[in-house]
């Protein structure tokens, strides 16, 4: 009973799926909040940036094959997550099939206790992140163009409605990251009292630097600094 | 001190249960809560009612048989500097002339209610059974230093051992999950010597109980070190992951 296919069937196995998979997309977050960065560069660098993200690895690889490789990774990594999530919380509710009339909280904080309602949360406004910058739908871009990401970026965050949308998806994200950057320590027992404190810190970090990041894009947008 | 009891009375596991409302006088602040309890059972007998059937053994903090959730908190650790105790270990000066106090059976699938505040915790024993031994010939006793273990080694066994096996840790996860008591049984003997011959078979054969038991999932909220009246570290549950993936990897050689 043990292995490649008996190990994600036990709960602590999905629970190191839940782990790589975070550690994954916290890699693939922090990359993404950095490029982001270069939209104070100027738009002729950011849309080389962009460009460049497809350009990557030439003439060993095609155009767009570096991107779409680390798409498919974070794909099939936020597919596993997802997976790992749901059975999780499906046993988790029927493991209390009888609920208390009164259950009072001991230690446990908002972060710990909203990782799947904020996992549903993020998932959908990376949908809409999609059809924002990516897919450009007009229904939620007004003015997509597909060479000139810069453009779509400033554009894009002068509506109101969309910058709000962006702030909520990075509150949700910012709660994420902080116990998923701790938990996925303690998932893979790397976690024990004498390094508890540096990996709360450490996650307080991580949960601040890169919704940080990404905020100053819209925020800068809106008071004018990018335009 | 008046005290103004909500009590969950359950005739047997197939009835459906509710709360039933009490009012007792004359509780004394000294008394322990089980002795509350045994007051309001000698006045519904004396008044011909079935008593509140309860569990508890020692009444001295560490059989781990009482098993009551106390206004929302396992046994009742709810009120500041008391914490970390067994229900038999908390007193009734902590609680307030004429407050309302709640009293509910643990809650989880794997613990179902046998009656009234009584659960059934065999799935306890099966994880035990699963695992969570070591496989020697019997005999006269070993001398006691012909194994030398390690100081810290010894430490971190001895601080899982004091687990009591009580269920509060499931009764206080919000997914009702046992990691806590599971975790403290494998990294138990996963430190000491004498454990090492079926260390890796047993975090998988004890996991793979505990998962067919029907306990729900680890989300680390970290309710159950909070509720634990033993202090069981959540490293523990850690050092149970790392022993499952440890066994894994190893593929069961």
């Amino acid at each position: 009973m043990v292995g490649v296919m008996s190990f994600p069937r036990t709960t602590i196995g999905k629970k190191v799926i839940m782990a790589v998979t975070g550690l994954i997309w916290i890699g693939f977050v922090a990359g993404h909040m950095f490029g982001n960065l270069k939209m104070y560069l100027g738009a002729e660098h950011f849309n080389a940036y962009a460009e460049g993200l497809r350009t990557f690895g030439e003439p060993f690889l095609a155009y767009g094959q570096a991107l779409w490789l680390v798409r498919i990774i974070i794909i099939l990594a936020v597919v596993l997550h997802i997976w790992a999530a749901v059975t999780l919380k499906m046993r988790n509710l029927q493991a209390r099939p009888v609920r208390y009339s009164k259950h009072r909280k001991l230690h446990a904080d908002a972060a710990s206790l909203s990782m799947i309602y904020g996992g549903v949360a993020i998932l959908l406004f990376v949908l809409y992140h999609l059809a924002h910058f990516t897919w450009g739908l007009s229904a939620v871009h007004p003015d997509f163009r597909p060479t000139d990401p810069y453009h779509n970026v400033i554009v894009g965050f002068q509506n109101r409605l969309a910058t709000g949308i962006y702030l909520i998806g990075l509150v949700a994200l910012a709660l994420h990251l902080y116990h998923g950057t701790w938990s996925m320590f303690q998932t893979v027992g790397l976690n024990n009292k004498s390094y508890d404190k540096l990996l709360r810190g450490l996650a307080w970090l991580v949960a601040i630097i890169i919704p940080l990041g990404f905020v100053t894009v819209p925020l800068g947008v809106i008071l004018g600094i990018l335009s | 001190m008046k005290l103004h009891l909500k009590i969950w009375r359950q005739k047997n596991a197939q009835d459906p249960g509710g709360f039933v409302d009490y009012d007792l006088d004359g509780v004394s602040p000294d008394s322990s809560f089980l002795e509350m309890l045994d007051l309001l059972n000698e006045e519904l007998i004396a008044k011909g009612q079935e008593p509140v059937a309860f569990d508890h053994d020692c009444r001295e903090g560490i059989c781990g048989m009482c098993s009551l959730m106390i206004n929302g908190v396992p046994h009742g650790q709810d009120r500041e500097p008391i914490k970390q105790i067994t229900a038999c270990q908390l007193h009734m000066r902590h609680f307030r002339d004429g407050e309302t106090v709640v009293i509910e059976p643990w809650r989880a699938r794997a613990f179902p209610v046998i009656k009234d505040l009584i659960v059934d915790r065999s799935a306890f024993d099966r994880i035990i059974q699963a695992g969570g031994y070591i496989s020697v010939s019997t005999g006269s006793a070993p001398e006691a230093n012909a194994i030398p273990i390690g100081k810290k080694d010894a430490d971190k066994a001895m601080d899982a051992a004091a687990c009591i096996g009580c269920g509060a840790c499931v009764a206080a996860c919000p997914n009702a999950s046992a990691m806590l008591f599971v975790g403290a049984k494998v990294a138990q003997l996963s430190y000491l010597p004498q454990g090492q011959i079926e260390r890796y078979d047993r975090v998988v054969n004890m996991v793979n109980a505990m998962d067919a038991e029907g306990f729900g999932g680890c989300t680390n909220t970290g309710e159950c070190e909070a509720a634990c009246p033993k202090e069981i570290s959540l490293d523990f549950i850690a050092r149970m992951n790392s022993e499952l993936i440890k066994a894994n990897l190893k593929g069961g050689r």
